[in-house]
């Protein structure tokens, strides 16, 4: 562009706004921030607020001092995003696999009953009912991985058409040359190609995982075997939850807790791990939605 | 397909030879039958006196009853909020979305373009539940910062936020627009940078303004994917985000007037005593009407562009 005056005012103009949508969307997050590390008396007197009169750290000390609840919660959030990701992605990645290859009979039957699944549901009643009382998955950890989000047609979909457009047909060729089997050939070539496909569905996985609290919603009401949203979700109308389990293992009861700003402190902690992977991982967030919204 | 080609006749040997590849689609079609396909059977549910006793299967008949309750008494507000609140989302999340994706663009400094690019979408990262806090520490009555920090400086008495309807419909309408509008930009701007840039150089040869550009070049070159937008989204119009409308109001019975969607009510008339019916007859009503809505949407899709219809 070049620089004349109306371009450099026009540049000026845009960035102002944009500087302003910025702050519009990362400002609700440094109140988040500010809040958790403001002292329990100034948000009693001043409310929630950018700029508190007192900071402190005593709602970090009394999660802390409380670790059980938390890091249980915090463990079981990790144990799931783990297992409901890798299984995920594993799964995608061998249908992707095998609806690729042009040969397979039956191939577009399969296709259709897969992405069939994307057109219809039958909605929450008849899924909870069978979850529940079918296959008996209430209050079990099985409950937060296997209902609704251990796969998605869309990623079979996605793989499967990075597979087939990605990976040139004269490498399965070679490899057929060579006498390798369908496993060996996915194992040694396919898999290890198609490495950004597979990050950029497990990263959405993750993230999916990592924020559901609607499993537990539904299928929970062990507070042993809350996830980290699970517990806030209990939190936000009854700041006690946090001591279910502290009390019978006899420590940091005595503390009094900084209601106010303890809740703010565990929302935070919650969204750190995002927080933290977002700026070294964005290119992938960003494509995954591009590639998202080319098929629904 | 023209050209049919002469298909082999599929022999066991031949067929013995995908053997592994049948082994690694089993446990996602597997997962599948189970997940999606079970629960589509059983939407029949809505048609039943459920008994936990007999099963889905085993229940009693009792023909349209529960449609009957649905509709004498609930289904008209939770239709009337669900297709409310989606119509106003589609609206502003598209004028949105394109505003900044053409703003995004046109900022010449790459780096503040990556900075932008990331904050709008930070948002959509952040799970609902913790949306639910940032909006209570906006507003909560005691101490929310609109009612001690604005409200007070301003001289205007407190405002009770979780028991007056009026406003909720303007909160969630810019929370939603905040959590989700860094997601439509994101592809409108894939959209923009798709577009000839030879169309701009002759536009600014021949003098036009930056603002003829827009509308004379960028917004028809997006007609398409905006009308696909559309149409996946009408496709959605019965669908509800959950959370936004379960989590975000902290399930205040005070604002049910204007929170209870479709998709709140299934799950609250289910875990209510006695309610299932009801909640199996509004999922099985959002379940067919969703389903005629995604056919029909992709259909008109593919008379505009066949390429970017679904299937």
């Amino acid at each position: 562009m070049l620089r004349t005056k109306s371009n450099i005012r026009y540049q000026a103009i845009i960035n102002t706004v944009m500087m302003l949508v910025t702050v519009i969307m990362v400002a609700p997050l440094v109140l988040l921030f500010i809040s958790s590390i403001s002292s329990e008396r100034s948000l009693l007197v001043n409310g929630y607020s950018f700029l508190p009169k007192e900071l402190s750290l005593d709602a970090y000390r009394y999660i802390f001092s409380n670790r059980q609840t938390i890091f249980r919660a915090y463990g079981i959030t990790i144990i799931v995003t783990i297992i409901g990701t890798t299984c995920n992605v594993m799964l995608s990645a061998m249908m992707g696999y095998a609806l690729s290859v042009r040969k397979l009979p039956f191939r577009n039957i399969i296709n259709f009953y897969i992405f069939f699944t994307m057109l219809f549901s039958g909605g929450l009643v008849p899924s909870y009912l069978m979850w529940a009382n079918t296959f008996h998955i209430k209050n079990t950890l099985l409950a937060l991985i296997l209902p609704n989000f251990l796969l998605s047609a869309m990623n079979v979909i996605l793989v499967r058409t990075y597979y087939t457009t990605s990976i040139p047909e004269a490498l399965y060729e070679a490899a057929k040359i060579d006498g390798a089997s369908y496993l060996q050939i996915f194992t040694k070539v396919v898999f290890p190609m198609g490495k950004p496909i597979l990050v950029t569905i497990g990263l959405f996985s993750g993230l999916t995982y990592w924020n559901d609290w609607t499993n537990g919603l539904y299928y929970i009401n062990d507070p042993k075997l809350y996830s980290i949203q699970n517990l806030l979700n209990k939190m936000i109308q009854d700041v006690q939850a946090l001591q279910a389990n502290a009390s019978a293992a006899g420590s940091g009861a005595a503390m009094q807790i900084p209601t106010v700003s303890v809740r703010m402190a565990i929302a935070f902690v919650a969204i750190l791990p995002i927080l933290i992977i977002y700026p070294f991982l964005q290119k992938y967030f960003a494509e995954g939605v591009a590639l998202g919204a080319v098929k629904g | 397909m023209k050209t049919k080609k002469q298909k082999p006749r599929l022999t066991w040997t031949t067929f013995k030879g995908y053997i592994p590849l049948y082994l690694m689609l089993l446990p996602g079609l597997v997962y599948f039958f189970i997940n999606n396909y079970i629960p589509m059977a059983g939407i029949i549910v809505a048609f039943k006196k459920y008994s936990k006793r007999k099963g889905i299967y085993g229940s009693d008949w009792c023909g349209l009853k529960n449609f009957e309750f649905l509709f004498k008494n609930d289904a008209a507000l939770i239709i009337r909020n669900t297709l409310l609140y989606n119509i106003v989302f589609i609206i502003l999340g598209m004028v949105v979305g394109v505003a900044l994706a053409i703003l995004i663009t046109d900022v010449y400094s790459k780096r503040c373009k990556r900075l932008y690019q990331s904050a709008i979408l930070l948002p959509f990262l952040v799970s609902i539940v913790v949306v639910s806090y940032i909006v209570f520490a906006f507003l909560s009555a005691e101490n929310g910062m609109v009612n001690n920090g604005l409200l007070k400086a301003l001289g205007l008495p407190a405002v009770q936020w979780y028991a007056e309807p009026k406003y909720w419909p303007f909160i969630l309408t810019f929370v939603n627009l905040w959590k989700g509008c860094g997601y439509g930009t994101l592809i409108y701007i894939a959209g923009i940078t798709g577009i000839d840039p030879a169309f701009y150089e002759a536009a600014r040869l021949d003098g036009a303004s930056r603002w003829k550009q827009i509308t004379n070049i960028t917004l028809p070159c997006l007609v398409p994917s905006l009308i696909t937008m559309t149409m996946l989204n009408i496709g959605r119009i019965f669908c509800s985000d959950f959370g936004l409308f379960y989590q975000v109001p902290q399930n205040s019975g005070a604002l049910f007037s204007v929170t209870q969607t479709i998709d709140t009510y299934v799950y609250r008339a289910l875990m209510s005593a006695g309610g299932i019916g009801r909640s199996a007859a509004a999922g099985f009503f959002q379940s067919i009407v969703g389903f005629i809505l995604v056919m029909g949407a992709n259909f008109l899709v593919r008379r505009i562009s066949r390429e970017n219809a679904m299937f």
